[in-house]
């Protein structure tokens, strides 16, 4: 249990130098050390120095609630890999690899993350120039029946562009491969350098569905890194904008999972209810996503008494309006019958891969910010967490409804008790060689923010983790011995992020 | 089976009434701006400093292009002389890139209809490919949405469809990232003639929070003729409804 991190809290910043650096030997014996002891790796990314790639681990133990960060320096081109020891660690290995051209020495699955061109070569550019986006060599599966089947980026609906390799045999799905990047914006690139008027225009976008869960990351990056206090209500209304945010999606996924299966009844209602909870968030600052609400030091817009009130009606009527459409679902044996034993993840698969949110919850991982490392008024007021055991479709649906239980409820207590009377101190300005972790619970998962400044306040790097970036391999492999037809509705069941990814 | 009946009686008909009645949006909503050059003094250039996107124009004449406009607070809240103000009027969608630039004084313009060949071919049945080329899924959850019995878009014969050979056109989205370019041209190329191209939002028409981003190219224009621009960060469903039925005539 002795680690040599530097122990931090959720939303604290550090000097540069009081975190410890390691040989690269020591740092990955600590890395899998901390995974076995129990701690988690949030994020795991190299920035350029010199002529080397400064590794940063960042752990989080939730028994004592605390983050844990170490570095070391990689000054050759080749490191070895960690993944064999510690699947959750695979795609963090292969992002360092394509953002710094570095070779991950025997990585198992060694392949493009996001068809991107680096961030730096400080080790010299790699051999190969960037692959064009799609061409890699896909896993195949041999055999006379075995046929393959290719999905994307273009898809069917108005969704985001991702490519899905299917290998079947018949209709079972032996194999599914994931390849993605075709949204990529070069987000991370973006941010370096000075905060400036558009960097939080581009967090809230990083995933345009997670605005508030994104932008309170960035906010509180920016408030540790700045030393400002925030609020107690301004802290109160974030949270309110992120359980809507919950609410809004959540209930969406809930209509398409219904939809997937033919139901037509629950599809319908949920499809115009989540616009109830997006109207509410654009009661709060004028945007349905929540776009210019949390900025540096508390909230742009504050909650009267009487907006307050008038919005608790609302959330009361669309909570009951949700709450006899998704009834429906549980009522009918044909609709439990596709969801049940679906797409089944364990809880051992999704420890490993390093699962986060409700779909880490329905595989009996009992993980979530808001407790684990509750920030802003989390630490205050309290809300359950959700869990179901089966890891198939049926508990990544019941999840959903149960959290639309306990925000709603939360949401409502918010709103009745909201504190004080100030909703926004001044920010101060960034500190420099310095680095801050900021985790929130967004309403897919666990996203994690870390900037790391220079010597005059700019971001050298700054990392985002969203949580699709953990659960897309969790997709593949609820796939693994199901039916091809079933892809849709486990898709769904997961509703991963491609921009959140892709970046 | 009775339960389902009886949600279907307590869900009622909440079908949208535009546009034979008149939108209400929230008090906080940020539509169409309006602009008081006569507030200006010379050499102020406060509003066009600080839009984190460069949309608003000053010296000479104040303007914002709502192309690259993200419907933020920041210009009013900073302008000292109340300049710049944002009605709740969604209406936004303009057929021209120029008509995207409001400025003080200028007379108003909105998306007028198809020319009336394209508008016999597509005026009661008009099918739209989506390709998202970026787009934070914003855009996209609000374009999906009128296809929700919240608005219903099937009434008006607008319907987003699977296939491209299906298409009459293109729904742009995303500020067109390198690595969606090509994807996008296919499509586009795959879509029978006649066809038109919509770009929704801010980063479709002009990049968005990304414009300047090495990795997209800051929206279609030069790569695809647009018929229809309908601004926001995303645009609201009302502005994206009320631009298409202005755009098949459908408007008063």
């Amino acid at each position: 249990m002795n680690r040599p991190y530097r122990m931090l809290q959720n939303g604290e910043a550090v000097p540069r130098r009081e975190i410890p650096e390691l040989s690269l030997e020591r740092f990955q014996q600590e890395l899998l050390g901390g995974i076995e002891d129990g701690w988690r790796v949030v994020s795991y990314f190299g920035a350029a120095e010199g002529n080397a790639v400064r590794l940063y681990a960042v752990l989080s133990e939730k028994m004592e609630g605390v983050l844990g960060v170490m570095t070391a320096l990689a000054t050759a081109r080749e490191i070895p890999t960690l993944t064999p020891y510690a699947p959750q660690l695979h795609l963090f290995e292969r992002e360092i690899a394509e953002q710094f051209g570095l070779v991950i020495e025997d990585h198992p699955w060694f392949k493009p993350v996001r068809f991107a061109p680096p961030l730096a070569t400080p080790l010299g550019a790699s051999a190969g120039k960037t692959p064009k986006i799609g061409l890699m060599d896909f896993y195949r599966v041999e055999g006379t029946e075995i046929h393959e089947v290719a999905v994307g980026p273009v898809h069917a609906g108005i969704i985001e562009p991702g490519h899905f390799r299917f290998q079947c045999f018949g209709e079972e799905v032996l194999h599914l491969e994931i390849s993605l990047g075709y949204q990529h914006r070069a987000v991370e690139r973006l941010v370096q350098g000075p905060l400036t008027a558009v960097t939080r225009k581009r967090m809230e976008t990083v995933a345009g569905d997670t605005t508030i869960g994104h932008g309170t990351a960035h906010t509180m990056v920016v408030e540790a890194l700045g030393g400002g206090r925030v609020p107690a209500r301004a802290q109160a209304i974030r949270a309110v904008a992120l359980e809507l945010e919950r609410l809004a999606n959540h209930t969406g996924d809930l209509g398409a999972i219904s939809g997937d299966v033919g139901y037509l009844p629950t599809a319908s209602f949920c499809g115009r209810i989540r616009g109830d909870f997006l109207n509410l968030t654009a009661e709060l600052c004028g945007n349905r996503f929540g776009r210019d609400l949390v900025v540096p030091g508390g909230v742009a817009f504050d909650v009267s008494g009487d907006l307050a009130g008038k919005m608790a009606g609302r959330l009361q009527k669309a909570f009951d309006d949700v709450a006899n459409a998704v009834d429906l679902l549980w009522e009918t044996p044909s609709v439990m019958a596709r969801l049940e034993g679906t797409g089944v993840v364990s809880g051992e698969t999704a420890l490993e891969i390093g699962m986060v949110g409700p779909a880490a919850r329905a595989s009996g991982l009992n993980r979530d910010i808001r407790r684990d490392h509750p920030f802003g008024i989390y630490a205050m007021s309290h809300i359950p967490v959700e869990t179901a055991r089966a890891g198939d479709v049926y508990a990544r649906t019941l999840v959903r409804w149960l959290e639309v239980e306990k925000s709603v409820e939360f949401i409502q207590e918010q709103l009745t008790h909201l504190p004080g009377v100030a909703f926004q101190y001044p920010a101060g300005a960034i500190a420099g060689d310095s680095l801050a972790v900021a985790l929130t619970e967004g309403w897919r998962g666990e996203i994690c923010h870390v900037g790391i400044t220079d010597e005059r306040g700019g971001f050298a790097r700054y990392k985002i983790t969203d949580p699709s970036f953990h659960n897309w391999t969790g997709l593949a492999m609820a796939l693994r011995e199901g039916q091809i037809s079933d892809f849709p509705l486990c898709n769904k069941s997961f509703n991963l992020s491609y921009c959140g990814f892709d970046l | 089976m009775i339960k389902a009946i009886l949600a279907r009686l307590k869900q009622g008909h909440r079908t949208t009434t535009y546009p034979d009645q008149p939108a209400t949006l929230p008090e906080r909503f940020r539509g169409y701006p309006e602009l008081n050059a006569t507030v200006c003094p010379p050499d102020c250039r406060v509003c066009a400093d600080l839009c984190p996107v460069g949309a608003i124009g000053c010296g000479g004449k104040l303007s914002i292009d709502l192309g690259k406009c993200l419907f933020c607070p920041d210009c009013a809240e900073m302008c000292p002389h109340g300049g710049i103000t944002h009605t709740t009027d969604p209406r936004l969608a303009v057929n021209r890139r120029e008509d995207l630039v409001v400025a003080a004084g200028e007379e108003r313009r909105l998306a007028q209809a198809l020319e009336k060949k394209m508008l016999s071919l597509f005026g009661r049945s008009l099918k739209f490919r989506s390709v998202v080329a970026g787009g934070c899924n914003a855009c996209e959850a609000d374009t999906n949405v009128l296809s929700t019995i919240g608005w219903d878009i099937g009434r008006f014969g607008l319907q987003f469809v699977a296939s491209p050979r299906h298409a009459d056109g293109l729904w742009v989205t995303g500020p067109v990232t390198e690595n969606m370019r090509e994807a996008l041209m296919l499509t586009y190329e795959a879509i029978p003639a006649p066809k038109i191209v919509v770009a929704c939002g801010a980063c479709a028409i002009n990049g968005g929070p990304f414009i300047g981003s090495p990795a997209a190219h800051d929206g279609v224009e030069g790569l695809l003729p647009v018929d229809l621009y309908i601004p926001g960060c995303p645009p609201h469903p009302i502005t994206i409804l009320d631009g298409l039925l202005r755009l098949l005539d459908r408007m008063e």
